[in-house]
């Protein structure tokens, strides 16, 4: 048996849940005995996820080349697994794009094998020559 | 000499949303004007998500919040004086006179009918903050180290530590471990974190920054760059607890350590401020004491969520819009809104009996944090409304709303005392 302490982040409570698994890998990773500390449902979801499969959207800049502007800040489309972050970072990290560039266009795809692509979240016109 | 409507002065999210409700109102003739190369403010450096689930829906990021502002002034055809500064402000019955800077145009001058502040505010500067040692390079204020990394792609250190846990100095102890940094420790001085609980589970947890309640400064060395920072628990005086010192070395130092509204120009121009706030005291129809100068976002007092600075200015652009097309500013008697017991102010802090919109929105921080409290409001001496928070937190606005059928059923009322109370 395992126990782990979170804070929720459903509301400005920040219950702090806990979360007690066995060590028997489940359909998700592992198998949840129980939830508890939360002081509504929402908490319950909340802790089940970030237990199994936590997720965050990341976001960072990359170069920009002949831009108004030496960067553009970008986002990943949707949220990743949180422990493939760095993995996205390693592979923006090098990137770099020529202007104009618009919100939305498509940076990176399937970025660290997330199926999730990296997408520009600012406009950045070409600088006048 | 020229003549305007309406001055905004700032191009932030505020004056943005300031501009589109004016000109939804009525006004034409209206004129923003810009200190930086761009609008948007200091959205433009806050690249994390998490903007606008309030107002769209979604968590957009700081440039593509601002965007979506950017071009509904752009379809509304609203001009944007970049590249200028205003310099000062005369107040004026007839009009006001805004002196403004620009490369092109030199030194001019405005006259407008109304004029509405978006000058939003800035950081506490580190020599308000009284910490002993040296001062080395590598001591930087967050939202300087944010600027550095997210818009001039400069990384300030290495090896870092922070102090103060406000939202700026969490997401900056998050952006830098991204970009390979290693953040030892984030050190608050109160015994809570002014910061979002999102902020301190996925910028400090997620990358096991610890953070540590009740710490300060207590000492910097290096010479020509800073090499290391000493810190301690702060007791409950305040003072450092003797023993409990650690010694971190690192080549920067990040302070978070609060905001001021930038209010030069309004004290210029002769209007009261409120000292909590630091902003300009306003009616409910968010007026200065200048009549036709409005206020709105975060140079009237600091939000957290710009979702909020966004809902405030559009209510200014409509009232200026109001004023402009020949409402006169409320006269006569005024109903003060006391705060008491934990409140540490309301803005507005008065409210114009003759107003027109139906509900009154006050916004309102707590001193402390409170847990199963009630907020409660009363008019004159009778107790009107109740509402139970479980809980409530210095970082997180407030908010009563007063409906003005009520307000005006009670015809000798004096003020209006919003309080926090214990459960009975
Ligand atoms: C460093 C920093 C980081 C922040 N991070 C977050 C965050 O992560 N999330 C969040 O929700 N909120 C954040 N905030 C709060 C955020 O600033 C507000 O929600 C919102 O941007 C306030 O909008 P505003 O228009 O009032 O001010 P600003 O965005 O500050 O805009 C004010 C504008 O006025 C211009 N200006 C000022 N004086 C003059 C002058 N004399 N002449 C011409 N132009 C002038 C400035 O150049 C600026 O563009 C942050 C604030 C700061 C200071
Ligand atoms: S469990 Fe419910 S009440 Fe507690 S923090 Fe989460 S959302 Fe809020």
């Amino acid at each position: 048996m395992k126990q782990q302490e979170l804070t929720c982040i459903g509301c400005p409570l920040g219950c702090t849940v806990t979360v007690t698994t066995n060590d028997l890998p489940g359909p998700d990773g592992e198998n949840i005995l129980s939830v508890t500390g939360n002081t509504c449902p929402r908490g319950d979801s909340y802790a089940r996820k970030e237990v199994t499969c936590p997720t965050r959207i990341v976001t960072s800049t990359v170069r920009v080349r002949g831009g108004t502007s030496p960067l553009v800040n970008v986002k990943t489309a949707s949220a990743i697994p949180r422990d493939k972050i760095f993995d996205c970072m390693n592979a923006i990290k090098d990137v770099t794009v020529t202007a104009p560039v618009h919100i939305g266009d498509r940076i990176l795809s399937n970025v660290a094998g997330t199926d999730v692509d990296v997408v520009a979240a600012r406009n950045i016109p070409s600088a006048e020559v | 000499m020229k003549n305007h409507d309406l001055v905004i002065i700032g191009g932030g999210p505020a004056g943005l949303a300031a501009a589109v409700s004016a000109k939804d109102h009525g006004i034409d003739d209206i004129v923003i004007i810009e200190r930086d190369k761009e609008p948007g403010g200091i959205l433009n450096q806050c690249i994390h998500n998490g903007f606008g689930l309030h107002t769209f829906g979604e968590e957009l990021t700081g440039p593509e919040y601002a965007d979506r502002f950017i071009c509904q002034t752009a379809a509304r055809k609203i001009t944007c004086q970049l590249n200028t500064m205003v310099m000062d402000l005369k107040a004026g019955p007839d009009f006001k006179t805004v002196t403004a800077i620009n490369r092109k145009d030199g030194i001019f001058q405005i006259h407008a009918k109304a004029v509405i502040l978006a000058m939003g505010c800035r950081e506490r500067p580190r020599g308000a903050l009284n910490i002993p040692g040296t001062r080395p390079a590598g001591i930087f204020s967050a939202g300087t180290a944010q600027r550095l990394v997210n818009m001039e792609g400069l990384m300030p250190g290495r090896e870092v530590v922070i102090l103060g846990s406000g939202d700026i100095g969490l997401i900056m102890a998050r952006r830098m471990t991204l970009e390979g940094a290693h953040v030892s420790v984030v050190a608050e001085l109160q015994p809570y974190s002014g910061g979002l609980k999102r902020n301190i589970v996925q910028c400090l947890n997620d990358f096991g920054i610890p953070l540590k309640l009740s710490h300060t400064v207590t000492d910097i060395e290096g010479t020509d760059r800073l090499c290391a920072v000493t810190i301690a628990q702060a007791g409950p005086d305040g003072r450092p607890v003797p023993g409990s010192e650690t010694r971190y070395p690192c080549d920067t130092l990040l302070l978070s350590c609060g905001l001021i509204p930038e209010n030069e120009l309004t004290r210029g121009a002769g209007i009261r401020i409120d000292p909590v706030t630091q902003g300009p005291v306003v009616s409910d129809s968010l007026e200065t004491s200048a009549e036709g100068i409005f206020a709105c976002g975060n140079v009237l007092h600091v939000h957290d969520l710009v979702d909020y600075v966004s809902l405030e200015a559009a209510a200014a652009g409509k009232n200026a819009a109001r004023y402009i097309r020949g409402g006169r500013s409320a006269a006569g008697g005024t109903i003060a809104i006391r705060p008491e017991n934990g409140v540490r102010y309301t803005v507005p802090a008065f409210i114009s009996p003759d107003g027109t919109d139906e509900t009154v929105t006050v916004r309102f921080r707590v001193d402390r944090i409170y847990r199963n409290h009630t907020i409660a409001v009363y008019f004159d001496n009778t107790p009107v409304s109740r509402r139970k928070r479980p809980v409530m937190a210095p970082g997180e606005m407030e908010q009563v709303i007063l409906d003005r059928k009520k307000l005006a059923a009670s015809p000798d009322l004096h003020s209006v005392t919003i309080r926090i109370e214990a459960p009975a």
